[in-house]
């Protein structure tokens, strides 16, 4: 019996956005593909291919110093690509995005620049019980090299976190908070803007990894007030080994170049150098200029959709799998957070998820098994893994049927 | 490969959910810690070998069924085995998983071993498959770190 229902046709046609996708019409075990791992890396839609293509076929040249014709277009549209992305976070000024290969290498950028500049030995550094493991070893690292220590938030058995608790945390070596904006591997929501007014009262500079969330939801650096913002281009239908780090001028100006190189000078002599103006301050050598132009066109592409449409459509997706998962006796949702966003990670009573994963592999079926590079999370909750199917925009109802369907059947395998 | 029961096959099912050989031993001449980070299959193996050969020899662990079966079945596959005749099954198993697969493996020796001759069409489940031996291997040669199959 199928329990699909139509989502409101009024928000945008699924269908002709799946047609976008080129990837959507491949098939895998002889079985359309029906792809859930969007938090692992979303697909790409073909005017990002398009885009990138242009660049290789018509284009290509290097940046910011050629004086020929091709090098002034690729400068032109690399740029254009920043501005995108600019007006897409809503940030005050170019200045304030420096394009880095992703979210772990923004986060390592603020590590190291901000992190050796202005901690001192015996500081600390709050993170919450929910990070990826890219916004907890560079403070690690951090905290290895000049003698920081991290103060973790605890969260809730439903993956929410005690904000209540954070109060507690906070003391006059408190110098940075890094958190996440959407759970990666729960899908919550973090009440973040609520966090950042608390750090503030403090002087504390907040960071946010945003990689979860780009994709689903506007993100207004301004309005959340935060410090930093640093995303991955190829969670959000953009190409892989390009983000973003979003600063505020203010902050960037005070910090040192993280990588020496071209690009990232005024001049340079043996004697000394002098930094280029930001952002190119923190973009040293040739950056992934295609990659770059792909996540501008990214950018034009969810616009042209619109977020707002992409929140409400998902907010439904996620209310139909959550009703439809749960419906499965010996199935587990881990993160039940009342915000959350895309992610649908669960286990099912007596089989590893791995098995999950290959059963629902041969069914065409594509979601992720393992522990999300979230290993802290996996040992509060108890499981040594989880078996996580992650949506995005051009999901259906039907494929959630499917997956049902699929587990039901991989319980029955293993009963 | 379109049939589930291809790669789970009823014996790799059954050793699953009644795994053998799953306790502590007594008195281990070696024991060994195996670990695949990428899914968080966890291993104690521990064996007794008395003059060059396998007395006895088990498991535990938390694993997938790919993982803790072949665990299951790598033990009753080489108690009373001389270790020279471990390794060179761990040889012939190795090769059942990882071969390619226009390749034919002869499976003379493996025995109930050869059900796993469907994992190497899931290059992602080697490592599940082989954690138990590359455990083994580090017991016999009385590795003292932890193994990982990363």
């Amino acid at each position: 019996m199928s329990i699909a229902e139509p989502l409101s046709t009024t928000l945008f046609d699924v269908r002709k956005i799946r047609e976008d996708f080129p990837v959507l019409r491949e098939r895998v075990h002889d079985r359309p593909l029906i792809y859930l791992d969007n938090a692992a890396t979303s697909q790409k839609p073909q005017p990002v291919i398009d885009a990138m293509n242009r660049y290789y076929e018509a284009e290509n040249s290097n940046i910011h110093r050629g004086v020929h014709f091709l090098s002034a277009q690729a400068t032109l549209a690399y740029e254009q690509a920043r501005s995108a992305v600019r007006r897409f976070i809503h940030a005050r000024s170019d200045r304030e995005i420096v394009f880095v290969r992703g979210t772990t290498e923004g986060i390592n950028l603020v590590a190291q620049s901000y992190g050796r500049s202005f901690l001192r030995e015996g500081d600390e550094i709050i993170l919450s019980a929910m990070e990826h493991h890219s916004n907890i070893v560079p403070w690690q690292l951090l905290g290895d090299q000049i003698g920081a220590k991290l103060r973790i938030l605890p969260m809730n058995q439903d993956g929410e976190i005690m904000v209540e608790r954070l109060d507690g945390l906070f003391n006059e070596r408190t110098r940075f908070v890094s958190l996440v904006h959407v759970s990666n591997s729960l899908g919550t929501i973090n009440p973040v803007k609520q966090i950042i007014r608390k750090a503030h009262e403090r002087s504390v500079p907040v960071l946010l990894d945003g990689a979860q969330a780009v994709p689903h939801m506007t993100v207004d650096v301004q309005d959340l007030d935060c410090d930093f913002y640093a995303f991955s281009g190829h969670k959000m239908f953009a190409p892989t080994g390009v983000g973003i780090l979003y600063g505020k001028e203010s902050l960037l100006d005070r910090m040192p170049p993280y990588q020496g190189g071209g690009d990232m000078i005024r001049s340079v002599t043996f004697e000394k150098t002098t930094y280029n103006e930001l952002p190119h301050k923190f973009e040293a050598g040739t950056p992934n200029i295609s990659g770059g132009i792909g996540l501008g066109a990214a950018v034009d592409y969810v616009e042209r959709i619109g977020l707002k449409n992409i929140e409400a459509y998902e907010r439904e997706l996620m209310r139909y799998g959550t009703e439809t998962l749960t419906r499965i006796d010996d199935l587990r949702l881990i993160g039940t957070a009342r915000e959350k966003a895309a992610v649908l990670s669960f286990v099912l009573q007596g089989i590893h998820p791995h098995d999950v994963g290959t059963l629902l592999d041969l069914e065409g079926i594509a979601i992720r098994t393992g522990h999300h590079c979230t290993q802290p999370v996996m040992q509060f909750f108890g499981v040594a893994a989880t078996s996580r199917a992650s949506l995005a925009f051009y999901n259906t109802t039907e494929e959630i049927d499917a997956l049902a369907e699929a587990v039901r059947k991989t319980i029955k395998v293993f009963r | 490969m379109s049939d589930v029961r291809e790669l789970y096959q009823e014996i790799i099912l059954d050793h699953n959910k009644n795994p053998r050989n799953f306790r502590k031993l007594d008195q281990p001449t070696c024991a060994q810690e195996g670990f695949n980070p990428l899914c968080g299959d966890h291993i104690h193996l521990y064996v007794r070998i008395k003059d060059g050969r396998i007395e006895d020899i088990s498991f535990e662990g938390n694993g997938c069924a790919i993982s803790k079966s072949s665990a299951s079945l790598m033990t009753q596959a080489l108690k009373g085995r001389t270790v020279e005749e471990a390794d060179r099954i761990f040889a012939k198993f190795h090769e059942l998983v990882t071969a390619p697969m226009d390749q034919p493996v002869d499976t003379a020796e493996l025995g109930k071993l050869a059900v796993f001759s469907g994992v190497r069409e899931f290059p992602a489940r080697v490592k599940c498959a082989s954690l138990a031996w590359h455990t083994l291997r580090a017991a016999l040669d009385h590795k003292e770190e932890v193994v990982s199959t990363e």
